[in-house]
């Protein structure tokens, strides 16, 4: 009897019935629906044959514009699960005053919030951000692919199942409690014994070495695969961008495996890292997380405002003002930002010399982001500004992330923000950056390439309804914060007994349904424009007549992006071209080097899904074997040296003649 | 190296073909960019030995009324892996030497000489820690066991994880020779061997010299 | 100079250019590993002597074997890992010192943010007010 509790306890771990939640009924609601969509989903994929289709064309490819676009629609899947977070949020707080406590108690809301953040943060913006360098980068560069075509397959796929994984706490035991930095020692193995904080820790490990990974691709990719003629002053201001997001990336992530690693250390094998007693120190985790923490953000907006500077530059049809020290201002972002970490936690208790060092070094970090500023706006004057849907978000951009740029410059003073620092106002701060910031930048981008990406523009008019939505249903959503911070309310609270700020919750979680309508018409949009493609399609390649080298290739892109290599004399490469009175060539094509496609990118990183889920669950059976399995396979991968192909001439031939009857028929 | 097309010298000067042809070549093969992406990944190995380093200068002093690094590190056994580990690199060093030379043979057996010194370093560095566990003192007893146990063993699996390279590369040296593919992994792994002696250097420095001092 | 690459033509095994890699990425010789053996002994044999026989006091020691350290990381780098201005365009270089400026933040960093903390902030015996009390940060 005794023998067989041990096998149970050795394949199962703390694995059991009670890990469902069947006594949460949100949670058994939720389950009920996605199982149903997926049934619904799955259903029709087998019905219509797709799954081979599914594998060999997407699952498998190594192709940087596909596993671009599966970036962003993972990103855009995990948005919809991180604003469900974000509206159950505001509604708890606009309704759980004095006797009310609206519809989740303390344990329940602080999982959504925790959610929220690390959602929204790592499956929602990196995926976006990374998945649009994937696409542009190469392109913009002349390039077929990125330097590492398998890696990058594979760095996808671990970012899906760390995203994966996220989202079977919601139906298999529950997230961490401890907000999406999980400081101990809340996150330790005595406050936190159950598998939240486990999953919070190895979700990002495993999406972690995708993204770092994918990091190195980028660099090398930038470095080494640039057509001829195109020096690091002539390349795209998003591949700058691109380019010192990537080393960011490099250089910040390995920081966070090692904490969250050693966080795991200390709930696994009760070491004394960030313990209260034996000699651990908690307050390193804070410290080495921001360090992790800082870069991050940077890496976060760099993207974005590379998509603005291309955006600028295409819809004022000028060239871009002050290139020279837009790059420097982005090098001097870069390396700045690891000088600035500690502002996260002035109030820790470092003492006046180190907290005014760090004051000084985030307020100075925010002049390069304004010349950038002031760049984007001399571009702008005297331009034929056109106000295409990525242009309307660029101007949006520029309002909303100055005052949510202002507001951090606020908080960069060490007093203010001991007053400040974890109310309602760092959190309005934070998200008047990201959003007005980043996610206006993944809009102004979504409009901007998606008829590269798809051969047809998205409807303008669904588009404008989205932009108003957004921009106005924000500031509605995050005034309200910000009046609450300044009068001293604490961020993550799920109830408060002060009737006299009630209404403020009230009007936030009306911005907050505008914003969810915002959504929704994008959404519309999208499903609008799919419908309407032939009406909307671009036939030239070209729709916005547009400055840089992937509007030189057909609406989508050939599988090997250029049939000839460019060679680029000047910035601007495509409006050079334009210029200068450039055909594309129509004959002597030659057969194409390219990479295939790979089992083992989906594959291996399944298998490291399984041994998370072995090592949150305590299944050691379980861990021990596919931990065997993965390292077996990917050294059986090791052994396959026959990874490329050539695309015949004849294929090249016929795809480029494909082209030129499409831009006749343009006219 | 790409060819860049001559632009075409035509009697009624520039045409559309020569205007268009600066823009373009027809066979472009982008330097491969194998070595300088895995020395880019070890400068990111770099950072994680620099939190545990990081880690270890801010817990290393905190015994918890245990036993200090003067009281438990055996430093003759550490210059013997220090031995090892150097000898190692050197014996590498002739694998790729051989592989220059196209000896296959050659490579394979200093790759197991190779190998087997990095074999003795993890026993004599296994059974270091088997000692300290023995005795009560393990990673659990304090922060600064905690922090050395873990700067310590994450450089004993990265050799670890060499050693089942170094093997592997034995088989597919033996498979199919010292093609380009095989001598661009083996510089990777050379990079990589190299590398853990110069995280050794600063591990004796920093933890087992210093922590002896008082 | 010895060519490493197979004459294998056109026919690419790896999908890799046809010209030779090793004129981007240096490789050693018998002189350069026999020189760099060497150097590392002696830059390691001198910290242990130091260390194990006292001869000079501990703030000097220490000194001196964080200077051999050092030396020891550079005659690793050159002779081992050929590291020059030149390899890879000197993107190799770039990235070396761009790492060694980090850990150098992230070490003398932490170093100096938790010797504060731990200054003011953990519970001491001796001192009874003079440390800023109550501002935990519970993010």
């Amino acid at each position: 009897m005794h023998e067989q509790f041990d096998l149970t306890k050795l394949i199962f771990g703390r694995l059991s019935w009670e890990a469902i939640p069947f006594n949460e009924p949100i949670l058994i609601g939720t389950f009920i629906m996605v199982a149903l969509g997926g049934i619904v989903v799955l259903g029709l994929l087998t019905k219509y044959r797709l799954w081979g289709y599914l594998w060999k064309e997407w699952f498998t490819s190594i192709d940087h514009k596909k596993i671009g676009i599966m970036y962003m629609v993972l990103g855009l899947i995990m948005f919809l699960r991180g604003f469900a977070d974000a509206l159950m949020m505001r509604t708890q707080q606009a309704f759980s005053f004095g006797d009310s406590h609206g519809f989740f108690p303390p344990h329940h809301y602080d999982q959504v919030f925790t959610a929220h953040g690390v959602i929204m943060i790592f499956f929602v913006a990196m995926p976006f951000v990374t998945g649009f360098m994937n696409y542009v980068v190469p392109l913009q560069i002349g390039a077929r692919d990125v330097a590492f075509p398998f890696l990058n397959n594979f760095s996808f796929w671990m970012t899906t199942f760390g995203a994966i994984l996220v989202m079977a706490s919601l139906f298999v035991g529950e997230f961490a409690r401890t907000g999406w930095l999980a400081y101990p020692p809340l996150s330790g193995i005595l406050a936190s014994p159950d598998v939240g904080v486990d999953y919070y820790i190895w979700s990002l490990q495993v999406a972690g070495v995708g993204t770092l990974l994918s990091g190195v691709n980028l660099v090398v990719t930038i470095v080494k695969m640039r057509a001829p003629g195109m020096d690091l002053m002539k390349m795209p201001v998003f591949t700058w961008t691109a380019l010192c997001t990537n080393v960011l990336i490099v250089m910040a992530f390995p920081i966070l495996t090692v904490t969250l690693a050693m966080l795991g250390m200390d709930r696994l094998f009760d070491t004394h890292f960030f313990t209260n007693e034996l000699g651990g120190n908690s307050m390193m985790y804070v410290n080495l997380i921001w360090i992790w923490g800082h870069p991050e953000v940077y890496i976060l907006i760099l993207p974005a405002f590379g998509i603005y500077s291309e955006v600028v530059a295409t819809f004022c049809n000028k060239r871009l003002f002050g290139y020279t020290s837009m790059v420097y201002a982005t090098v001097v972002i870069m390396v700045l930002s690891y000088l600035v970490w500690l502002h996260h936690f002035f109030t820790m208790g470092s003492g006046a010399s180190v907290n005014s060092f760090f004051g000084i070094t985030t307020m100075i970090i925010s002049i390069p982001t304004g010349a950038k500023i002031f760049n984007w706006l001399f571009t702008m004057y005297k331009g034929r500004i056109r106000y295409e849907l990525p242009m309307m978000w660029t101007v949006a951009f520029m309002i909303t992330f100055i005052i949510g740029g202002m507001t951090g410059v606020m908080l960069a003073v060490p007093p203010a923000d001991f007053v400040l620092h974890n109310s309602l106002f760092l959190i309005a701060h934070f998200h008047n950056v990201i959003i007005g910031g980043v996610l206006f930048g993944l809009f102004a981008g979504i409009n901007f390439w998606w008829p590269k990406m798809f051969g047809f523009k998205l409807d303008r008019t669904w588009g404008v309804y989205s932009f108003w939505l957004w921009t106005i249903g924000f500031w509605v959503a995050f005034i309200p914060p910000y009046i609450l911070g300044f009068m001293g309310v604490t961020r993550r609270m799920s109830h408060f007994d002060d009737p006299s700020i009630h209404w403020l919750f009230q009007v936030s979680l009306v911005g907050t349904l505008m914003i969810a309508g915002g959504i929704g018409c994008l959404l519309v949009q999208i499903f609008v424009s799919i419908m309407n493609r032939k009406a909307l399609a671009d036939t030239t390649g070209d729709p916005w007549n547009a400055r840089t080298l992937e509007w030189a290739t057909s609406s989508p892109p050939p599988d090997y992006n250029f049939a000839f290599t460019p060679v680029v004399h000047d910035n601007d490469a495509w409006a050079d071209m334009k210029k200068n009175g450039y055909q594309r060539p129509l004959k002597d094509f030659v057969p194409i080097h390219m990479p295939k496609n790979t089992w083992a990118g989906p594959v291996i990183p399944a298998i490291s899904f399984v041994m998370a889920f072995g090592i949150i669950w305590h299944m050691w059976l379980l861990v021990g074997v596919s931990f065997i399995a993965m390292i077996a396979t990917a050294i059986y991968h090791t052994f396959d040296y026959k990874r490329d192909y050539y695309i015949p001439a004849e294929e090249v031939i016929r795809t480029e003649a494909e082209r030129t009857r499409m831009l006749e028929a343009h006219v | 190296m790409s060819e860049i097309n001559a632009p075409t010298v035509g009697a009624a000067g520039n045409t559309g073909a020569d205007i268009s042809s600066r823009y373009y070549v027809r066979e472009h093969h982008p330097e491969n960019g194998t070595l300088l992406g895995f020395w880019i990944y070890l400068m990111s190995d770099c950072l994680i030995f620099a939190c545990l380093f990081a880690t270890y200068a801010v817990l290393g002093r905190n015994y918890a009324g245990g036993k200090t690094g003067a009281e438990l590190f055996e430093l003759p056994t550490v210059a013997l892996n220090t031995t090892f580990l150097l000898i190692s690199s050197i014996t590498y060093g002739f694998a790729m030497l051989a592989a220059q030379k196209k000896n296959v043979r050659g490579t394979q057996l200093w790759l197991l000489v190779t190998g087997i010194f990095g074999l003795c370093f993890l026993g004599l560095e296994l059974t270091e820690f088997h000692a300290l566990i023995e005795e009560g003192n393990g990673p659990w007893r304090s922060g600064f066991l905690t922090a050395f146990f873990s700067l310590v063993g994450t450089h004993g699996l990265h050799v670890t994880f060499g050693i089942v390279w170094l093997v592997t590369m034995m088989f597919q040296l033996g498979k199919h020779g010292i093609t380009g593919a095989n001598y661009r992994r083996l510089t990777c792994l050379s990079m990589f061997w190299h590398f853990l002696d110069v995280v050794w250097i600063g591990v004796f420095t920093f933890v087992y010299l210093m922590g002896v001092l008082p | 100079m010895s060519d490493v690459h197979t004459a294998h033509g056109h026919g690419h095994d790896h999908g890799h250019g046809h010209h030779d890699d090793d004129h981007l990425h240096a490789h050693g010789s018998f002189k350069d590993y026999t020189i760099g053996f060497i150097l590392s002994v002696i830059l390691t044999a001198i910290p242990f002597w130091l260390v194990m026989t006292h001869a000079v006091s501990p703030g000097a020691t220490k000194a001196l074997i964080v200077a051999f350290a050092a030396v020891q990381f550079v005659v690793h780098m050159v002779y081992f890992l050929h590291m020059n201005s030149k390899s890879e365009g000197g993107w190799n270089m770039m990235a070396l010192i761009l790492t060694i400026i980090l850990l150098f933040i992230v070490l003398s960093g932490s170093i100096w943010v938790m010797f504060h903390m731990n200054a003011n902030m953990m519970p001491n015996m001796n001192n009874d007010g003079g440390a800023v009390h109550g501002m935990h940060d519970m993010q």
